[in-house]
């Protein structure tokens, strides 16, 4: 019971600001070319969701960041990893990694248009740019911050390598990782949204900038809307895979 | 009385009590207390060095199998580096150490912290002490039989974090006893851990080596533990034996008799008048300088 009230607590001031706002719109005192009412926003989410047209922007876009992800989230795993674990790798790359990282991956948008024109590889390589950073180096991070009395007690135990990496280094660098994930998720959404926005034939992006060719407002607002539910949901599921895998550490123990 | 007597030295045999406190000693049946069961330790002419600093100077140890060997001495002594070297975390500068015979795994090493895996459960965290070859059911099995040798079988499905200090070194105890090693080393083990708890330790510490006969090596700054359960207290200065003690007292011993007494009087009166050198544990000494390179480079 008690739960339920404070729970319904953190939802009294949203709702309260969209009975407002709805109220105001109404009454004509908001523009409708400037904020479109909450309901209009609703109506032309239907709209678009009947045609089909937004499942399908929403279906490119998460495509597109998915992939982008897994390929600038993967290579950075694996350098970081590899960094982590040999000091002979880290001189050679992390310096030209870390060359790199000076560069806001944004700005690489005019180049990025001028190699790959405004294709999928466009979109694809920038989210994996952005992400790339965070994961490769939290996982660095992770890595080289791990207890070294437990390294010491698996050489100690006869640990063979892979049984020292999979039980005493990757279990420890993980909350570290998990970091880098949920950081890199930020930084995937803004950059699709940029270069959705500034280059694109498809996605939530797209349709936010043809709408706002034909002043349709209340599509501009929904796009906005759903990019952050889309930004919220990648969160929740960031979490859930921490609190899956850290079931171990203190900060999540239910006891 | 300066002089190390130090080798060719007869192991020394008690007229022992069974055990009769601390958690209940396990069937005879599962606790083959047979005769050879510890590793021999022989130790010629170590020296161990770190950069310009010598830890230890040509030390020359004999430890016959089953002792009960405790090394007392000052920070920074090297008594931490020569137990770390019997069990090959240290390799030595020069000269020779053997364990057995000569095999690598033969020892066990018990460190100040517990050192338990966080991510693995308790009964996980000892099976880190078996060979990864082992069937998993097999190994729950010796880990749940080494957990209820340390009265915790009820507690290993439990993350390390929820255990007291305490309980987290037992679990450690377990984790180097499961594999039944024939030499435990004991890097003060029992440093971190309050009076009454070190005690039960103590106990149970010496209820284990009862039953299983290993060769034991417990490096402790507390010449009143290394007196409560070794056969032979060696202490040692400058990287060198400085003294060498039987300890021929009956167990379990009790805290606080004369025959002790006496001889913490006498190795604590070596301790403080030789060659009056001050304490090396005041604030802003480096203590031996263990250097943790990291394995997996």
């Amino acid at each position: 019971m008690r739960f339920d009230a404070k729970s319904l607590l953190a939802f009294v001031i949203p709702v309260g600001l969209i009975l407002v706002w709805q109220a105001l719109a109404s009454a004509g005192m908001i523009a409708t070319e400037v904020l479109p009412a909450p309901s209009a926003i609703v109506a032309a989410g239907w709209r678009l969701a009947l045609s089909g047209e937004l499942w399908t922007n929403i279906g490119i876009s998460a495509w597109r960041a998915a992939v982008g992800l897994v390929i600038g989230g993967g290579i950075g795993f694996a350098l970081g990893l590899t960094n982590g674990l040999s000091r002979l790798s880290e001189r050679l790359t992390d310096p030209t990694l870390q060359m790199i990282r000076t560069i806001p991956h944004l700005a690489m948008i005019p180049l990025v248009i001028l190699w790959f024109g405004i294709d999928e590889t466009a979109k694809i390589f920038l989210v994996a740019l952005g992400v790339f950073f965070p994961i490769y180096l939290n996982t660095l991070h992770g890595i080289r911050t791990v207890d070294a009395q437990l390294v010491e007690m698996g050489r100690a135990y006869g640990m063979s390598s892979w049984a020292l990496f999979s039980r005493v280094v990757l279990p420890g660098a993980l909350p570290s990782i998990f970091v880098g994930l949920r950081y890199a998720l930020g930084i995937m959404w803004l950059t699709l949204i940029v270069a959705e926005t500034i280059s694109a034939s498809s996605g939530l992006g797209y349709m936010a900038m043809n709408a706002r060719e034909f002043m349709l407002v209340d599509v501009v607002v929904l796009s906005i809307l759903i990019y952050a539910l889309l930004g919220k949901l990648a969160d929740s599921i960031a979490k859930w895979l921490e609190r899956a895998t850290l079931s171990w550490h203190p900060a999540y123990l239910h006891v | 009385m300066t002089a190390a007597t130090l080798s060719g030295r007869a192991r020394a045999t008690f007229a022992f009590a069974p055990a009769d406190r601390g958690p209940p000693a396990k069937p005879a049946s599962k606790s083959p207390a047979k005769a050879g069961a510890g590793a021999p330790i022989s130790v010629r002419g170590l020296s161990k060095s770190f950069g310009t600093k010598e830890v230890l100077t040509a030390l020359d140890l004999t430890v016959p199998a089953g002792q009960f060997l405790a090394i007392v001495g000052r920070s920074g002594c090297g008594k931490s580096t020569l137990l770390r070297t019997l069990v090959g975390l240290e390799q030595p500068t020069s000269g020779a150490v053997m364990v057995g015979d000569g095999q690598r795994g033969v020892g066990r090493i018990m460190f100040q912290e517990p050192r338990l895996l966080p991510w693995q459960r308790v009964v996980d965290n000892v099976r880190v002490g078996l060979s990864e070859g082992l069937p998993k059911a097999a190994s729950k099995a010796q880990a749940l039989d080494a957990l209820g040798e340390v009265g915790l079988a009820d507690r290993a499905g439990e993350w390390p974090s929820v255990l007291s200090g305490g309980q987290k070194q037992r679990v450690a105890l377990a984790r180097a006893l499961v594999s039944r090693p024939k030499l435990l080393a004991l890097d003060e083990p029992l440093g971190a851990l309050d009076a009454l708890t070190r005690i039960e330790m103590q106990s149970l510490i010496e209820r284990v080596w009862l039953e299983q006969r290993f060769t034991a090596v417990l490096v402790t700054h507390d010449v009143a533990e290394a007196l409560a359960l070794a056969d032979r207290v060696v202490l040692i200065e400058d990287g060198r034996i400085a003294l060498d003690i039987d300890v021929d007292l009956p167990r379990p011993r009790r805290r606080g008799s004369a025959e002790i007494g006496a001889l913490e009087g006498r190795i604590l009166d070596h301790l403080f008048s030789s060659g009056g050198r001050p304490s090396d544990d005041r604030p802003g000494f480096e203590p031996e300088p263990v250097e943790y390179e990291k394995a997996y480079a």
